[in-house]
């Protein structure tokens, strides 16, 4: 994956500090996000056979998944026999490499962009521009980000943390760096503003040559790339330019046209809240007297044949990029996508990163634990990924590295002697009277106030109850003296 | 019926209150608890964490001290969660075919309000409680159990109660188990979102069905000095005008399931 973009970046509670100091930050997300949850549940509850459908598509996607060499062999063949030239990208800097080649190939010094992480998940732009070539992106948001030398922080709408003002302020200052500059006067009213950004892209898509698209969908038994969108900007993109190079993950892969009709019937009302996207792109190949005249289709691994090789992990593969997941996450939505270090953040990133990267950075190693369980996530994923399964499978996995590798840790330490005490009843009792001993002499009406060491990352903020007097199982034994003492177990 | 009460370590250790609640209650719905003695912990902190091969004798302790009852009932959907869902995955983890086999012969584990509605058959407990409540979900008895609203119709069942919904109720509070304090600072910005919600409500006490999650929002609705109480499920269903008449109370609750009418007769032969 990417090692350009998000480079060097802190542990997630570290960042998650920073994020949730910033009010308008989380002014923005709660709003944001508070919409699209209301929406969508909209969207999906007038479906009555939608748990169907999620059934459907995880199915689908599992099949596709364990053939995966034979729909990739057969897309392949399609793709080529239609007039399209098809590419394997091992990693991200193999793919970088023959992107960077095409658009060299074509004499061109611009391309124009549009809906793809993958292109991001492998620092497509900064290989680019190292090679001299300037890159548009054209999706609203996306241009809202790269105007704002910002990251994306979200799935569907990379800009989401931005509002209306900071926007107009965006375009203001940086339109006129790179083409049509913003209009003289322009407010923050959406249709002005998404009326400065089509003037300022209308010129980008009638003069480039080259686009770089990503792809939903790939149907196999056609060899045909699938976009859904919602602005035009893609089938523009799709459409205009001479060359049309598409990236993208070799999990895309549907058999057929029938199996696409479940995810064009998802991905909608699970993304934009929407029954169907306005604009829906397919195309085979390259078509004579229409279209672009070359198309290119890079298909790029990076670490998804290994997470395929997880029996828990490789369920993330079904992910089709709603981002349901991200609007209904309670953490995302104090913290923001930023905060999760990668193209892929929220409760997807977390089960994403950690395996397409691997768990090596503190970083990546920290995603599996940014989540409270809370299965938010899961109720609506619209393939079904039992995101908080993968984030303890991924957790264990971290803590077994980290064991392996004698990394320090005082917490393995306190989890030891915890499972001793807790194998041990006797033991168990005499702790529950000391810490009930202890605390009630620290305690002030009734309450913990400060607590030593990493307790205190509680009592920082909440009080902690005082251990009682006497536990309950003392007070059991106590009222009813009948009850025998546990017999000497073996112990584990 | 040989019903087991599972207190979990949290509640032996912290909340004793509830446990003898549950113990109230069940014994006033006409039913004779046992308390296995040596339960310790479900090991879900372990789990959770990521250490789940420390989990393994804590989910073998679990199928030996309850094995033999027909039915655990335990005052915590988290832990109820973590046997139902996750006990098989340890084991299997443990690759000892044996340890698979106690847990897929292990009785079933209720949550409270599962125990009541489903097995007792019975909403309305004859509990008496005059104050305004509002109720939180926890995340695992919503979503993990599904619970639905059993929680909610054993309180609406409770005389005197100001039962008043909670604002965005189905929102995590942010406690999560070590979450808490390796993600503290997200944790407290979810939790101060759900206490503004409580306060909303102008409730005097806060109900769950999990004390985890009420030291958490109780630990910071203490610290903010709001006044308001949190209070266990169990603790406001075993509250009645009278104290503790089990019998009567029992009767009088209209008790339905077959284990508590066999329970109730057995306690009206002397």
């Amino acid at each position: 994956m990417s090692d350009t973009t998000f480079l060097g970046m802190p542990a997630f509670p570290v960042a998650a500090r920073d994020a949730l100091r910033d009010s308008q930050l989380r002014g923005n997300l709660a709003r944001a996000t508070g919409t699209i949850r209301t929406r969508r549940a909209a969207a999906v509850g007038e479906q009555d056979d939608w748990e169907e459908l999620r059934e459907a598509g995880r199915a689908l996607k599992e099949r596709t998944l364990r053939h995966l060499d034979r729909y990739l062999l057969q897309l392949e063949e399609k793709v080529t026999a239609a007039g399209g030239q098809v590419h394997w990208a091992r990693d991200a800097e193999e793919a970088r490499r023959i992107v960077v080649q095409l658009v060299q190939d074509t004499g061109e010094r611009e391309v124009v962009k549009v809906k793809s992480m993958v292109t991001q998940e492998i620092g497509l732009n900064e290989a680019l521009a190292e090679a001299g070539i300037d890159a548009y992106e054209t999706d609203l948001a996306e241009l809202i980000v790269q105007l704002g030398h910002d990251q994306p922080s979200h799935i569907l709408v990379p800009a989401i943390h931005r509002n209306r003002a900071e926007i107009r302020e965006i375009f203001l200052r940086s339109m006129g760096e790179y083409g049509t500059p913003a209009p003289a006067g322009l407010d923050d009213d959406p249709r002005r503003l998404a009326e400065a950004a089509r003037r300022h892209l209308r010129e980008k898509f009638l003069r480039a040559k080259v686009a770089v698209s990503g792809v939903n969908f790939l149907v196999a038994e056609t060899g045909t790339a699938v976009v859904v969108e919602s602005e035009g900007n893609g089938r523009m993109c799709l459409t205009l330019p001479e060359t049309l190079i598409s990236v993208t993950g070799i999990e895309k892969v549907v058999p057929t046209w029938q199996d696409l009709e479940v995810y064009l019937q998802l991905l909608p009302r699970s993304s934009t809240g929407e029954r169907m996207n306005p604009y829906t792109s397919t195309w085979t190949g390259t078509t004579a007297e229409d279209g672009p005249r070359t198309f290119h289709l890079v298909l790029v691994d990076g670490g998804r044949t290994d997470t395929l090789a997880d029996p828990v992990g490789r369920q993330v593969l079904n992910c089709i990029r709603c981002s349901a997941c991200l609007n209904v996450c309670p953490v995302y939505e104090r913290v923001g996508g930023h905060t999760y270090g990668s193209v892929y953040p929220g409760p997807i990133g977390a089960v994403l990163s950690p395996q397409l990267r691997g768990t090596d950075s503190e970083a990546d190693r920290s995603l599996p634990f940014a989540s409270s369980l809370c299965g938010a996530c899961y109720e609506v994923c619209p393939v079904k990924i039992d995101i908080p399964r993968v984030l303890l499978h991924l957790r264990a996995r971290v803590v077994e590295q980290e064991r392996e590798r004698r990394l320090p840790k005082p917490e393995r330490l306190a989890m030891t002697a915890a499972r001793w005490v807790l194998t041990r009843p006797s033991w168990l009792s005499a702790a529950q009277r000391a810490g009930g001993l202890g605390s009630r002499l620290v305690a002030r009406r009734g309450r913990l106030g400060r607590l030593p060491g990493p307790l205190s990352r509680w009592t920082d903020t909440r009080d902690a109850p005082v251990p009682a007097a006497e536990s309950f199982s003392a007070w059991w034994r106590r009222t009813h003296p009948e009850t025998r003492r546990p017999a000497r177990r073996r112990q584990s | 019926m040989r019903i087991a009460l599972f207190i979990t370590c949290l509640n032996d250790t912290l909340f004793p209150a509830t446990g003898r609640a549950v113990v109230t209650l069940l014994e006033r719905l006409g039913c004779r608890v046992e308390f296995p003695q040596g339960q310790t912990c479900c090991g879900q902190m372990h789990f959770n964490t990521g250490y789940q091969r420390d989990c393994v004798p804590l989910v073998r302790r679990f199928t030996e001290v309850f094995a033999g009852y027909d039915a655990v009932v335990t005052p915590s959907g988290s832990c109820a969660g973590m046997v139902r869902e996750q006990y098989g995955r340890v084991a299997e983890l443990s690759g000892d075919a044996r340890l698979s086999t106690a847990v897929q012969e292990a009785p079933p584990v209720y949550e409270l309000s599962e125990f009541l509605v489903d097995v007792l058959g019975v909403t309305d407990v004859g509990a008496y409680f005059p104050h305004r409540v509002t109720y939180h979900p926890t995340c695992h008895s919503l979503r993990m159990l599904g619970v639905g609203d059993r929680p909610l119709a054993l309180l609406r069942a409770v005389r005197g109660i100001d039962l008043v919904e909670l604002g965005a109720a189905e929102q995590c509070c942010g406690f999560g188990g070590t979450f808490a304090l390796k993600n503290a600072d997200t944790s407290v910005a979810m939790c101060t979102d759900k206490v503004r919600h409580v306060l909303d409500t102008g409730a005097d006490v806060l109900c769950a069905g999990d004390n985890s999650c009420l030291m958490h929002i109780g630990g910071t609705l203490s610290r903010l000095r709001t006044g308001v109480r949190v209070m266990h499920l169990a603790e406001i269903l075993a509250s009645t005008e009278t104290g503790p008449d089990h019998a009567a109370a029992a009767a009088s609750a209209g008790v339905t399931g077959p284990a508590a009418r066999r329970a109730v007769e057995r306690t009206k032969t002397p």
